[in-house]
């Protein structure tokens, strides 16, 4: 067990902070510090571009597919000096974390060389059509229809929740594919681009007055035959090899952005005087002990090659961030009294600790709510005995 | 950066565990909890047959050279049986000599510690009277002191080493909520005590030692309230369905899991970053002893609830569990006092 890193990983930091610290005093200044998803969207897309010119856009992945073989050491580092650099979250991080690593996993030669350049590059931006508004929680509930014609995958049906489906060029969508089949058979993992008559995105503004989120519509949407991960019905497979993709390293960058809200809360208490309150304090030191949780936590996972007895452990990951920075909006309101009630401008917008206050409420909702969570905890980590459905 | 076992470190856990399952049953703790708070036949295996007394001391002083990582695996597996056991005390006052005592002092008493001939216990007193090398004081909530042979004893920035029979010193047991470790009060008047070579080196390594022990039992006792837990929850059948199939039963066990697994990280934190000299020891310390105790207790409590009426009684050892983990979380500060260590960090001294 050691916690330290090697003198060439600290190299390797520095290389990473020097590269990031550059990028963000020059050439995209304009972007540095921003937190939400969408602002300045096509910036973020060049932003996306210049990573992958410099090869830093996917450094986990395989050199021959535009990554570095990074090390898992490597992976932590570039995550925490990213966020401490102050660089704002990936358009992409879709396409990265989950759409190029699903294709990696269970993509043919072919799809590689097809989606992983351009993945890799910034010119390919993914978003993940897995809800519906009749599959939430319940995913395996999917109703948008998929059928082979002429060659070509034609889809019906509505997506909900496609985050940042706005700014981006391809969908990979789940669809049922097998006719009569319900529940987690039948499904069918399609690619598809999103910039095409049979596909409508509409944006969904969000409590915060902000529209990450949207519903995407296909009417006869297409695409090639050989759209599709894995084979026909294997959909459900696939969606479920993708999720455990989403405990990656990806969560420890994510841990920095909750650091600088935490910091944000810090000197917030310290200007208005909310430091000196005991109770405030318990609960700094409280969302300090967490967060630090947190990270060796994400490390505990990442180091441990025996699968079979951290994953149980993984699964209690994302209920605890979830829970935390839910609970670290709370804190930021008590801190900031009334004054967090008051936008700085004339427009329904934000600074970092009110929109962490409301943002944070969908972190104990997407990708799994905390009930959910709940269950797949003592499911599949204690051998609970599974709930039972209502329709099978 | 590998924050995972070694294959020594499985190792260690194994046999530790495999020792303390086999050793610490109910019924040898339960034989201790009605005589005087030991199982003195267990703790003499353990520092012979098994050769762990000294695991964190190093081998010039006999010991076994490793650090508190591999300690913390020895107090997880001792605390996940409530095993009746001297182990806080004893590593306390065996990395206090190593840390601070003179050759003289650890040549004297750490063959007998380790050999588990002297049983060693760690006292805080609020004030001191020290006249000619002689101290008055009473230090109170000495855990096992009643049958120490050793007290470490600290006052102040002071540390000294007080002999059982020393003339002037005496010791009063109390019937102690936690009856697998009992407190007594040491009352010294006047009492020859050695001083440590280095009271603040000997000191520092005590308390260390102590909130690493005390939060590595704390997450052997929350992992055995789960396990045993959820083992009861598939054998008992009510309403025709095991009780484990309720939704509201399956999310208080996840929710013991998700504080669990954050201990578990809480705890190896702490121990590795005061192995490797880390600067974010004295916070992770702070932030296991604090969360870890609290996360047992939890967990302690959810093994009553969740039992329902066989967890209330004396019969079902969820009372043991309960009661160490209500007693882990006020000795050695308490949580409030821990945090409050870490405000300190992040937003200086309060108002």
């Amino acid at each position: 067990m050691k916690l330290g890193f090697s003198a060439g990983d600290e190299a390797f930091r520095a290389e990473c902070a020097d590269w990031l610290n550059g990028q963000m005093a020059g050439e995209f200044k304009d972007i540095k510090g921003i937190t939400t998803l969408t602002a300045k969207a096509e910036r973020r897309r060049e932003w996306e571009q210049q990573l992958g010119a410099h090869r830093w856009g996917c450094i986990g992945w395989p050199a021959a597919w535009g990554g570095r073989d990074a090390t898992l050491a490597q992976q932590v580092i570039f995550a925490e000096e990213y966020a401490r650099a102050g660089v704002p979250g990936r358009v992409n991080h879709i396409g990265i974390e989950l759409a190029g690593p699903t294709i990696l996993a269970f993509g043919t030669e072919a799809q590689k060389a097809r989606f992983l350049p351009g993945i890799a590059a910034g010119n390919t931006i993914f978003c993940q059509g897995f809800s519906e508004p009749g599959a939430g929680s319940d995913l395996a509930s999917v109703r948008t229809k998929g059928r082979l014609e002429e060659g070509e995958w034609v889809v019906n049906g509505q997506k909900i929740w496609t985050s940042l489906a706005h700014i981006s060029d391809w969908i990979f969508v789940v669809t049922r594919t097998g006719e009569g089949s319900r529940g987690p058979k039948g499904l069918t993992f399609l690619m598809m681009p999103l910039n095409q008559p049979g596909i409508e995105v509409r944006g969904i503004t969000q409590i915060n007055g902000d529209a990450e989120f949207n519903e995407t519509f296909f009417t006869d949407a297409r695409c090639p035959a050989d759209s599709l991960i894995g084979n026909v019905g294997d959909g459900w497979k696939i969606a479920m090899g993708l999720l455990a993709f989403e405990r990656g390293v990806s969560t420890l960058g994510q841990q920095m952005g909750f650091r600088n809200e935490l910091d944000g809360i810090i000197a917030a208490a310290r200007a208005n005087g909310a430091a000196g309150d005991p109770l405030i304090r318990q609960r700094i030191a409280r969302a300090e002990i967490g967060l630090r949780l947190m990270r060796y936590g994400a490390l505990r996972m990442l180091s441990n090659t025996d699968h079979a007895r951290i994953d149980g452990a993984a699964l209690t990951y994302k209920i605890q961030w979830a829970s935390w920075r839910r609970n670290l909006g709370e804190l930021a309101m008590d801190v900031l009294g009334q004054a967090g009630e008051v936008a700085e401008g004339a427009a329904y917008e934000w600074g970092m600790l009110p929109n962490l206050f409301l943002y944070s409420r969908a972190d104990t909702i997407y990708g799994g709510t905390n009930q959910i969570q709940r269950n797949l905890i003592a499911e599949r980590g204690l051998g609970m005995p599974r709930e039972p459905r209502g329709d099978l | 950066m590998e924050f995972a076992f070694t294959e020594e470190q499985e190792m260690i856990a194994e046999t530790v565990n495999g020792f303390f399952a086999e050793h610490a049953t109910s019924e040898r703790t339960r034989a201790a909890m009605a005589g005087e708070g030991i199982d003195r036949a267990l703790w003499g295996a353990f520092c012979t047959e098994l050769g762990m007394a000294g695991v964190a001391v190093p081998e010039a002083l006999g010991g076994a050279g490793l650090g508190l990582v591999e300690l913390a695996i020895v107090a997880q597996a001792a605390g996940g049986q409530v095993a009746a056991v001297p182990l806080l005390g004893h590593a306390m006052v065996a990395r206090a000599l190593a840390a601070g005592g003179s050759a003289q002092q650890q040549a004297q008493w750490l063959p007998q510690l380790l050999s588990g001939a002297a049983i060693a216990a760690f006292a805080q007193a609020e004030t001191v009277t020290e006249a000619g090398g002689a101290l008055s004081l009473v230090a109170d909530f000495v855990a096992h002191g009643a049958l120490a042979d050793l007290f470490l004893v600290a006052a102040g920035k002071g540390a000294w080493l007080v002999e059982r029979n020393a003339a002037g010193l005496s010791v009063s047991a109390h019937v102690t909520m936690d009856q697998t470790r009992p407190l007594a009060t040491l009352a010294l008047a006047g009492t020859r005590a050695q001083e440590l070579a280095d009271p603040a080196a000997a000191l520092a390594a005590a308390r260390a030692t102590g909130w690493i022990v005390a939060a590595a039992e704390a997450l052997g006792g929350a992992q055995a309230c789960l396990d045993r837990t959820v083992a009861y929850a598939r054998e008992r059948v009510q309403f025709g369905r095991p009780i484990g199939s309720f939704q509201a039963y399956k999310h208080r066990l996840a929710d013991m899991m998700i504080e669990i697994e954050q201990a578990r990280s809480a705890v190896y934190w702490a121990a590795c970053a005061l192995d490797e000299g880390s600067d974010e020891a004295p916070l992770a310390l702070h932030a296991a002893k604090s969360f870890a105790a609290d996360t047992f207790f939890m967990c302690a409590g959810n093994m009553i609830q969740l039992h329902g009426g066989i967890g209330f009684t004396w019969e079902h050892d969820a009372h043991l569990f309960f009661k160490r983990a209500r007693a882990l979380q006020s000795m050695l500060g308490n949580g409030n006092w821990h945090r409050e260590r870490i405000a300190g960090m992040i937003l200086g001294d309060a108002a």
